[in-house]
């Protein structure tokens, strides 16, 4: 027998590590996430009960998972004598009963992507995939997610049950897509974890450390997606993570103020990561299919490479944006290669760029087009005119610690 | 799970000659599900403009020429199929040549307990 306090350690470790992969394989057998929630939940109480007098069982995710299908057979038994058993939920249980186990390890790995696939179906509205995956995917709770999007609790829950529903409602497959369809497949899946990603990013200047938590989550499912499906633009994703998180500790200052790339004290930056992130590179561009996620994350070892700001090969990075723009245009990018351009070339040419931009629409009121602008502008020498488009961005950035930033810039300009 | 797809776009937008190649196509389609006892129904519906749409209000019927609502796009058109999955209803809609000027959406059919016990399904 083994002392409590080891005991709930070592299920809270089992927890953690096996809950992700019981999940999904109880949602293949059982068909349903709440009946398999449910039962997954008493597979672990029974499972402290257990244990705790016979010790832990050898393959304790196997365990888990047939006690927890016997559980879901005995949750729907409950509900018929209660009875509420309906036709439908007869022929469930018999189902559920005759159901194959088939318990390989593929077939786990291979639960664990259906998972991720059916959270991040495209017939899921997009501001519910993404709680969702990290509800079932990430095993977070619904508090978590909540603060963490900052809505009610309340509000996060219905999300998740409208989810849940279209799926059974709409009967969407828990089922890896058709090679056919794998490629937009996995884009979406891709562009998920890149939102949960990026939430987490723009809001770590602020005060939450709960939305920090988002930024390991991203990078916690990307390494889980690569290991299941090995795929160039998986690795392109996790190398981009990993590079832009390796500068957090740089990125801001003790009061919270934003730090710029140019200023930052590169001796904060986590040498890891970056080591990481530029090997994903290499090998997802040995693999010659690469896209989006792999140049991002090329133009962004470029800056970690640079021991010093002077030292960044501006020319790379020009030429990484020119072939992003050729496979992804957008307006952003196009703006990113302006600033590159004027970095390599001097402010005069990027201002000319940036001038042959100002009527896009999607940049007339992007903060950083107008911040660009009253940088270049600064350069040149055009202080009134570097001044008001400083403040122009100010009107335009949400977020306290840019505005503090621009006015930082507006301040310095006045001084000297 | 049977599925309705309908068909939605403007009207406008296609030339006789488009039209007889769709529906030409759409047939095929139509054809290959049948044997597959994936086909339930299927139609074309005329011009919006043959519509007339009806309502009660106070007991009184309301009459009015024209669809449910005016819209850019209008419905065209269903099929009603009986498939696996919702990727397999979304793989056939995604074959059906109005995807490519207009939307196809796809909707479940609610289960009715009574008619399956009916068909013995």
């Amino acid at each position: 027998m083994i002392a409590q306090p080891q005991m709930a350690n070592e299920l809270s470790q089992l927890y953690k590590n096996n809950s992700g992969k019981v999940l999904a394989t109880l949602v293949r057998l059982i068909g349903d996430f709440d009946l398999a929630e449910e039962a997954m939940h008493e597979a672990f109480l029974s499972a402290v009960e257990t244990w705790s007098k016979q010790g832990i069982p050898e393959n304790p995710g196997s365990w888990l998972i047939s006690t927890g299908r016997f559980k879901a057979i005995d949750i729907i038994r409950r509900k018929k004598r209660f009875g509420e058993l309906q036709p439908a939920l007869q022929q469930f249980l018999n189902e559920v009963e005759s159901h194959n186990v088939s318990l390989t390890q593929q077939d786990i790995e291979d639960d664990q992507l259906r998972l991720i696939f059916i959270c991040c179906h495209p017939a899921i509205d997009p501001n519910i995939q993404i709680p969702l995956t990290l509800r079932e995917v990430c095993g977070l709770t619904t508090e978590e997610i909540a603060s963490a999007f900052l809505v009610s609790p309340s509000t996060m829950a219905q999300r998740i049950v409208r989810g849940k529903n279209k799926i059974r409602a709409a009967r969407i497959p828990f089922a890896i897509p058709a090679v056919s369809e794998l490629t937009d497949r996995l884009d979406a899946v891709l562009y998920v974890i890149y939102l949960v990603f990026s939430e987490g990013y723009s809001a770590s200047a602020g005060d939450s450390l709960v939305r920090t938590d988002l930024v390991n989550e991203a990078i916690r499912l990307a390494r889980l997606l690569l290991t299941l499906l090995p795929d160039s633009e998986v690795m392109g994703l996790l190398a981009l993570m990993l590079l832009h998180e390796s500068r957090r500790k740089a990125r801001t200052d003790h009061n919270g103020n934003i730090v710029l790339l140019e200023d930052q004290d590169r001796s904060l930056w986590n040498q890891e990561y970056i080591k990481e992130g530029i090997t994903l590179i290499h090998n997802s561009t040995a693999s010659r299919r690469f896209g989006v996620y792999t140049i991002q994350a090329a133009i962004a070892a470029v800056h970690a490479e640079a021991l010093t700001p002077e030292d960044t090969d501006w020319n790379q990075v020009v030429s990484l944006y020119s072939v992003l723009m050729r496979l992804d245009p957008s307006p952003i990018i196009e703006l990113n290669r302006a600033v590159a351009v004027a970095m390599r070339d001097g402010p005069k040419v990027g201002l000319e760029i940036l001038a042959s931009l100002a009527d896009r629409k999607e940049l007339k009121n992007y903060h950083l087009f107008h911040s660009s602008l009253g940088e270049l502008l600064r350069r040149t020498g055009q202080t009134d005119q570097a001044i008001s488009a400083f403040e122009r961005a100010i009107e335009l950035a949400k977020q306290a610690p840019e505005q503090r930033l621009l006015k930082q810039k507006i301040a310095r300009i006045q001084s000297e | 799970m049977q599925y309705m797809l309908l068909i939605y776009g403007d009207e406008k937008c296609w030339t006789e000659a488009e039209r007889e190649q769709c529906m030409l196509e759409s047939m095929a389609i139509c054809d290959e599900l049948a044997e597959q006892g994936k086909w339930l129904a299927s139609s074309p519906l005329c011009s919006v403009s043959t519509a007339t749409s009806l309502r009660i209000r106070n007991g009184k019927r309301l009459i009015t020429d024209g669809p449910f609502a005016e819209t850019a796009e209008q419905l065209g058109g269903y099929y009603i199929i009986d498939v696996e999955d919702l990727d397999e209803a979304l793989a056939i809609a995604a074959r059906l040549p109005p995807a490519q000027k207009g939307t196809v959406e796809v909707r479940p059919l609610f289960p009715l307990p009574d008619r399956d016990c009916h068909s013995g399904s």
